[in-house]
């Protein structure tokens, strides 16, 4: 392990605050209280804590309509991201985005996108930028195993190849694109497999592994900063929750889930790793886990009692001038 | 000022802009062409139609970026690219190939700003080829505006001859929205008077080409040379038409077809597109709503046939709407009210 105990207590928080945040939007979705659609991230924490260690806010990411790990991880206000679930002016994008349009540009948060795949080409254009302006940054494009075999996508790994962008393709695949098994839908079997094709480099690692994502992604960023060109992550995992909040999820052995959060769990995972390498003590871990309940129950309390958008907001932001 | 063609004006607006501000870059299929070739020439082409010819050897490859033809990746870059802080002009060589990077246009360029609270600018232009007439077949001749003009988010400019062409391509590359710019294949060697220095068409502020008291004339593009044409043949009958370019479809300059319709009591929308949910009926519909006190008949729009561009040169132009047509339903509009 190269990380100090400072970056690990870092990274736990940010497993630990998407964990409490989607697990909380879950509870807080079956009341009825939150509109459209939530797709939540639980279970896949691992990925964006270890991809976004890398980052800072020279760097853009672009995410996927299963954004809320992103966002944390990418250093967004979670007041705000909790304020936007809930269409509330407050909200990071005043309450005109929702759940699958957050975005902090600021924070080099380019967006939940709700058309599948459609990030790596933006991502592209974040690339080009850092490149042709010199900045040192990289962009990085986050897809599932279901926007994988977008054709957008596939465009977007040649012209990032062709061009030497510094763009880093990670695709979460996480068993399921909405109802169909990524073992069904990937010709090929592996996603990895693909980098290849567009000769850039191919890591295929356990996204239950913080360390095997965090060291895929040390290698990527070193050779996108090094001006070497775009890498490929692939990061297995499965999500705990349906594709949408209200999915029955019954294409899912019932045991499926059980045995995931009891067996590959990332954030159990993670404890024992730092654990037995003698790194942080169960105490420290337990407090992050409190402050994060803590962090959470204040922003849904906030959400849920800011003020909706004013009807003046219908009209406003839709060009810079017109 | 000097005599330019519309391809010269929208190559100098290119370069003028580029040299003002090394924000600005271009990019797209061939735009240099050439590279990797066996000939190992650096700009073999300069656009296939010669748009962007000497970028390339003035500004370099950082700044002038060949793609492979992959419309959804580069048009979906372009919109990365400028919500981070360049001002990138992509070239989609025809229109009729923006179907592959539809989403990129229509989900992200457009809804971003909204989407994110108008948290973020999207300074970019779209360059395309538009129009009939060049026996290119349905793939390959199409207007489309109408659908970008549809989707809030985006402007949309058609400039119909080489002062305008280079004037709105400036306010396009300096305006802070993203912009879809249609260049009509047909009258890409017109020439006409063009300042050599940089200046701006303002967007939305529409063109009285010519003025008359009889009936109003609304032209977009390439149309509003047939407008004018059948505006000289109905002046020798005694109709005095008054003919209005748009120049963009958004904003469009609702102000201007407006006041005139009022001082005429007539118009006439004549649009190359396909004629449902064209400008043509857009406007038609404007006038209904705002100025049906002031119509002394019936709205006509000239519009092509419902059906795809046909190959055969006798058939594209029966397509095409021409100066006859317009003059037709010109004197029907002026019948209407002399005979009621």
């Amino acid at each position: 392990m190269q990380q100090s105990r400072d970056q690990l207590l870092k990274a736990y928080r940010v497993m630990s605050r998407i964990r409490e945040f989607d697990e909380r939007l879950h509870v807080e979705f079956a009341t009825g209280e939150i509109p459209g659609f939530v797709h939540l991230y639980a279970g896949e924490e691992a990925v964006a804590a270890g991809i976004c260690a890398h980052l800072s806010d020279r760097d853009y990411i672009a995410s996927t309509h299963r954004g809320h790990g992103h966002c944390i991880a990418k250093d967004c206000d979670v007041t705000g991201m909790m304020a936007e679930i809930y269409g509330k002016a407050a909200g990071l994008c005043g309450g005109k985005g929702g759940s699958m349009h957050i975005a902090d540009l600021d924070k080099g948060m380019m967006g939940a996108n709700g058309i599948v795949g459609a990030g790596t080409a933006l991502v592209c254009g974040a690339a080009l930028s850092a490149k042709t302006l010199g900045t040192g940054g990289v962009a990085v494009a986050f897809t599932g195993d279901g926007g994988s075999n977008q054709g957008t996508v596939f465009e977007a790994m040649n012209l990032a190849s062709v061009w030497s962008l510094p763009a880093i393709f990670v695709f979460e695949n996480n068993g399921y694109g909405e109802a169909t098994a990524s073992e069904w839908a990937l010709a090929g079997g592996d996603i990895v497999r693909r980098a290849q094709a567009f000769a850039m480099p191919g890591h295929q690692v356990d996204g239950n592994d913080y360390f095997a994502v965090w060291d895929a992604m040390r290698q990527a960023t070193e050779r996108a900063r090094a001006g070497q060109g775009p890498s490929l992550i692939e990061c297995k995992m499965k999500r705990y929750y349906g594709h949408f909040e209200g999915d029955t999820q019954n294409y899912r052995a019932k045991e499926e889930i059980e045995t995931l959060r009891a067996e590959k769990d990332c954030m159990k995972r993670f404890r024992a790793q730092v654990g037995e390498a003698g790194l942080i003590d169960v105490a420290a871990l337990d407090a992050i886990d409190a402050e994060a309940k803590a962090e959470i129950d204040a922003a849904v309390k906030a959400a849920k009692a800011a003020p909706t958008p004013p009807a003046s907001a219908l009209m406003t932001d839709v060009y810079a001038s017109y | 000022m000097a005599s330019k063609s519309f391809r010269a004006a929208i190559n100098e607006a290119l370069k003028l802009e580029m040299r003002r501000d090394n924000r600005v870059i271009v990019l797209g299929e061939d735009v240099a062409g050439g590279r990797g070739g066996s000939a190992n020439v650096e700009e073999a082409w300069g656009g296939p139609f010669g748009m962007t010819r000497g970028l390339y050897k003035e500004f370099g490859a950082t700044r002038v970026l060949d793609t492979p033809i992959t419309e959804s990746a580069f048009v979906g870059a372009t919109a990365g690219a400028a919500m981070t802080g360049l001002r990138p002009v992509a070239e989609v060589m025809f229109v009729d190939f923006t179907g592959v990077c539809f989403d990129q246009i229509m989900n992200q360029i457009a809804k971003i700003r909204y989407m994110f609270g108008g948290k973020a600018k999207l300074p970019l232009v779209i360059r395309m080829l538009y129009g009939a007439g060049y026996r290119a077949g349905a793939q390959h001749s199409q207007c489309l505006y109408p659908i970008y003009t549809h989707l809030p988010g985006l402007k949309v400019a058609v400039p119909s001859n080489p002062h305008d062409a280079k004037g709105l391509l400036i306010s396009a590359i300096r305006d802070d929205d993203p912009v879809l710019f249609f260049e009509h294949k047909a009258i890409l060697g017109m020439k006409g008077e063009v300042p050599d220095e940089a200046y701006e068409v303002p967007l939305g502020k529409a063109n009285i080409v010519r003025a008359g008291k009889d009936v109003t004339v609304v032209a977009i593009g390439r149309m509003v040379h047939m407008a004018e044409k059948a505006a000289a043949a109905l002046a020798k009958e005694g109709i005095d038409c008054e003919v209005i370019d748009p120049r963009t479809t958004s904003p469009l300059d609702t102000a201007a077809i407006l006041a005139s319709v009022r001082k005429t009591g007539r118009l006439v929308a004549v649009d190359e597109a396909y004629p449902r949910c064209n400008m043509a009926t857009d406007i038609a519909a404007l006038a209904a709503q705002e100025a049906f006190g002031s119509l002394r008949a019936p709205v006509r729009m000239v519009s092509p046939p419902h059906v795809p561009v046909p190959f055969a040169a006798p058939l594209e132009d029966l397509y095409i709407p021409n100066a006859d047509k317009v003059a037709e339903a010109v004197r029907a509009t002026v019948k209407h009210t002399s005979s009621s």
